[in-house]
């Protein structure tokens, strides 16, 4: 073949399958992926590790674009301010500070900017978490939807976690419903009416609890792709079998029937304030007991076994046993 | 809200009764219908049903089904700067014989006709065609369009719109593995139970009805074992609570009046007798074929190693293709199956077989 006339699209971007080959490729053309004695591209997990004498630090960024910008029970400034502290908090690491940068289009109000940096202030101000950098452009009509942000972040590690420690006879465990940013932004979308909500939120108040019991083996936040996406990327890293009964898996009625109607899995369906978590059968019970604490849908979705390896399986609601793969691309982009 | 009908314990009820009266032979069960297709690999029902009993998919879904030729017709006539093509989004990514309409900018994915006709409405200068597919169940609201908006001059129409029994006459005469029908409960909500006597009296095909949750699926195929051992061959309805044996008489009479049935092309089957809906002549001005001068090659329907045809034939799984998640992906898609969440190959893709 000649030059490659191949065309990003959505897809790309949507946080399934073809995401992930499209940022491996990218990432494969990077040569220096981490710090000798640290962690980073080279593993793909949510934030990079490197040592600072004795201290193990993460870093992470992470790019927003939403639409709409505010939503039922957040905005895009809630989100790119918690979807930051929530890579460094899944990574086990307590989060210092972030850094904020926009790109804003001509003609954009200037009281909804306001207005998100309002909601980012009342965010850093709940976790006690400072932005001390940022940056702000502004660009031609039609060049950006409105606004864009990044945020990035870095954190101190506290508790040695990761995603690709996940051991057979692990519990598996998600902290409350799961789809609900997805769903609730695609309600307002299409003009449905709902009470359903974004399930946004900073994760670091949950797991600073967390981290004082031994046994978690790995967290990752759901976002894009949602639940099946996550454990997919679970048992790929851990090299398991990941086994889970849809019964027990956390799902609002509202979000079942808007899911229903638009023929959008929740399970496939994008999270921002939740967490995954494989973990010692012994620790269950203490750590079910915090993570109820915060959210009382928090359930045990399921188990973690030998086989087969890389690959997620489902108990569907009628007793049928499937793959859960990740959702191939979306149907519905821009939700975070 | 409760989704009653997919409860375990329910099927597990009827499971039991399955396997009681399960005979040792293989039986074929063809649905035709892609949400049935969707809901038996969502909850994965194969695995729960005894080894001896095979649920396959037919041509269920209809942007399977078009043909190649209109999508080609609609990529040439998109090249008119004057022509807005609107479309469903499940047939954005079909493959016509090269391209699809997702890489022409004047393609508009409407969520309903109604869109399209107001598109109509608000761009006088512009023609607006639609790329109208579907079974009987979605032809009653192109029909509708149609006869409400007989003013304007610059809607139209390349009907794709396929008539269910002919194909699956079509099917039995020419492939003797298909044992018995799942109907299709949307389709049958607009024409009734009677349109499958045929397949049942001289066919001999139990042919049942039957809605989209797990325990309808179950339910019908209960009745198709029933029938086949007692030997009463027979058209039934499982999905009683939408279908009545005379359909949708409103409906039906809107279909008559705006559509000649004649004989059409289904993609991966061939011509089928009197299986296509094409306006009337007195609807001339809405039919986009009618109005562009448009030529288009010959159209290439199934392309080399594409397995679609036997898919829909039941004569293959889709991961019987050499193409299946090698070339063949939802989002470059290389065969009709596995272009729209209805298609065999892309619920295949999702749900696994």
């Amino acid at each position: 073949m000649g030059i490659s006339m191949v065309k990003i699209t959505l897809n790309e971007g949507a946080g399934g399958e073809a995401m992930q080959k499209f940022i491996k490729d990218l990432v494969s053309r990077i040569e220096l992926k981490k710090t000798p004695d640290g962690s980073g591209l080279d593993k793909l997990e949510d934030a990079g590790i490197l040592k600072i004498g004795d201290t193990n630090i993460a870093l992470t960024t992470d790019t927003y674009t939403v639409n709409p910008i505010f939503f039922p029970g957040g905005d895009i400034g809630k989100l790119a301010f918690c979807g930051t502290v929530n890579d460094l908090a899944v990574m086990g690491a307590q989060p210092l500070a972030l850094s904020l940068a926009f790109v804003i289009e001509d003609g954009m109000e200037k009281k909804d900017v306001e207005r998100i940096m309002d909601s980012i202030n009342e965010q850093s101000k709940l976790s006690g978490i400072p932005i001390i950098t940022g940056d702000t452009k502004v660009v031609e009509k039609g060049k950006v939807d409105k606004i864009i942000i990044n945020t990035a972040g870095i954190g101190v590690v506290k508790y040695d976690v990761s995603n690709y420690w996940a051991k057979p006879g692990n519990i598996m465990i998600v902290s409350g419903s799961v789809g609900d940013h997805g769903l609730s932004l695609l309600a307002k979308r299409f003009g449905f009416e709902s009470k359903l909500e974004s399930d946004c939120t900073c994760l670091w108040n949950v797991i600073k609890e967390l981290i004082k019991i031994d046994g978690i083996y790995s967290m990752k936040d759901p976002t894009r792709g949602g639940l099946a996406a996550c454990l997919n990327e679970i048992a790929k890293k851990s090299n398991v079998g990941i086994y889970v009964r849809e019964e027990n898996i956390p799902v609002k009625a509202e979000a079942k029937v808007i899911g229903e109607t638009l023929g959008v899995d929740p399970l496939q369906t994008a999270c921002e304030g939740r967490l995954v978590l494989s973990v010692d059968r012994y620790s269950v019970d203490k750590i079910m007991k915090i993570l109820k604490k915060f959210n009382q849908d928090t359930s045990i979705i399921g188990e973690v076994k030998e086989t087969p390896k890389g690959k997620v399986i489902i108990e569907t609601l009628s007793g049928g046993k499937r793959f859960l793969e990740s959702p191939i691309g979306e149907a519905y982009p821009r939700i975070c | 809200m409760q989704f009653i009908l997919r409860d375990r314990r329910d099927v597990e009820k009827i499971l039991k009764k399955i396997e009681k009266i399960n005979p040792s032979y293989d039986i074929t069960i063809m649905e035709v219908c892609g949400s049935h297709s969707q809901t038996i690999s969502k909850f994965a029902l194969r695995s729960l049903l005894p080894k001896n009993i095979h649920l396959i998919s037919g041509p269920g879904c209809p942007v399977c089904v078009t043909p190649a030729r209109n999508i080609d017709i609609a990529l040439e006539m998109a090249k008119n700067k004057d022509v807005i093509i609107t479309t469903f989004g499940d047939a954005y990514r079909l493959p016509g014989t090269n391209g699809s309409l997702a890489e022409m900018k004047n393609v508009k994915i409407i969520y309903s006709l109604e869109e399209s006709v107001e598109l109509a409405r608000k761009n006088p200068d512009k023609h607006i065609v639609h790329l109208a597919m579907g079974f009987e169940t979605t032809s009653p609201s192109t029909a509708v369009e149609i006869l409400e908006n007989q003013d304007l001059d610059n809607f139209h129409i390349i009907s794709s719109h396929r008539l269910i029994p002919p194909a699956m006459e079509f099917l039995v005469k020419g492939n003797n593995n298909i044992d018995a029908f799942i109907c299709p409960g949307h389709v049958s909500a607009i024409i009734g139970s009677k349109p499958y006597e045929k397949l049942a009296k001289v066919y001999k095909k139990p042919s049942v009805v039957s809605g989209f949750e797990p325990v309808d699926v179950f339910l019908a195929t209960y009745m198709i074992l029933e029938q086949l051992t007692t030997n009463d061959i027979k058209v039934e309805i499982e999905y009683d609570r939408a279908v009545r044996p005379e359909g949708n008489v409103v409906a039906l009479n809107k279909l008559k009046e705006v559509f000649d049935v004649e004989d059409a092309n289904w993609r991966g089957l061939g011509v089928i007798e009197k299986s296509g809906f094409v306006l009337k002549k007195k609807f001339e001005k809405f039919d986009a074929l009618k109005i562009f001068d448009v030529e288009v090659g010959e159209s290439v329907d199934i392309k080399p190693g594409c397995k679609c045809g036997d898919i829909m034939k039941g004569l293959a799984k889709p991961t019987d293709c050499p193409h299946f998640k090698r070339g063949c992906t939802p989002q470059r898609p290389v065969g009709p199956c596995m272009v729209s969440v209805e298609g065999a190959c892309n619920v295949a893709y999702r749900y696994g077989y």
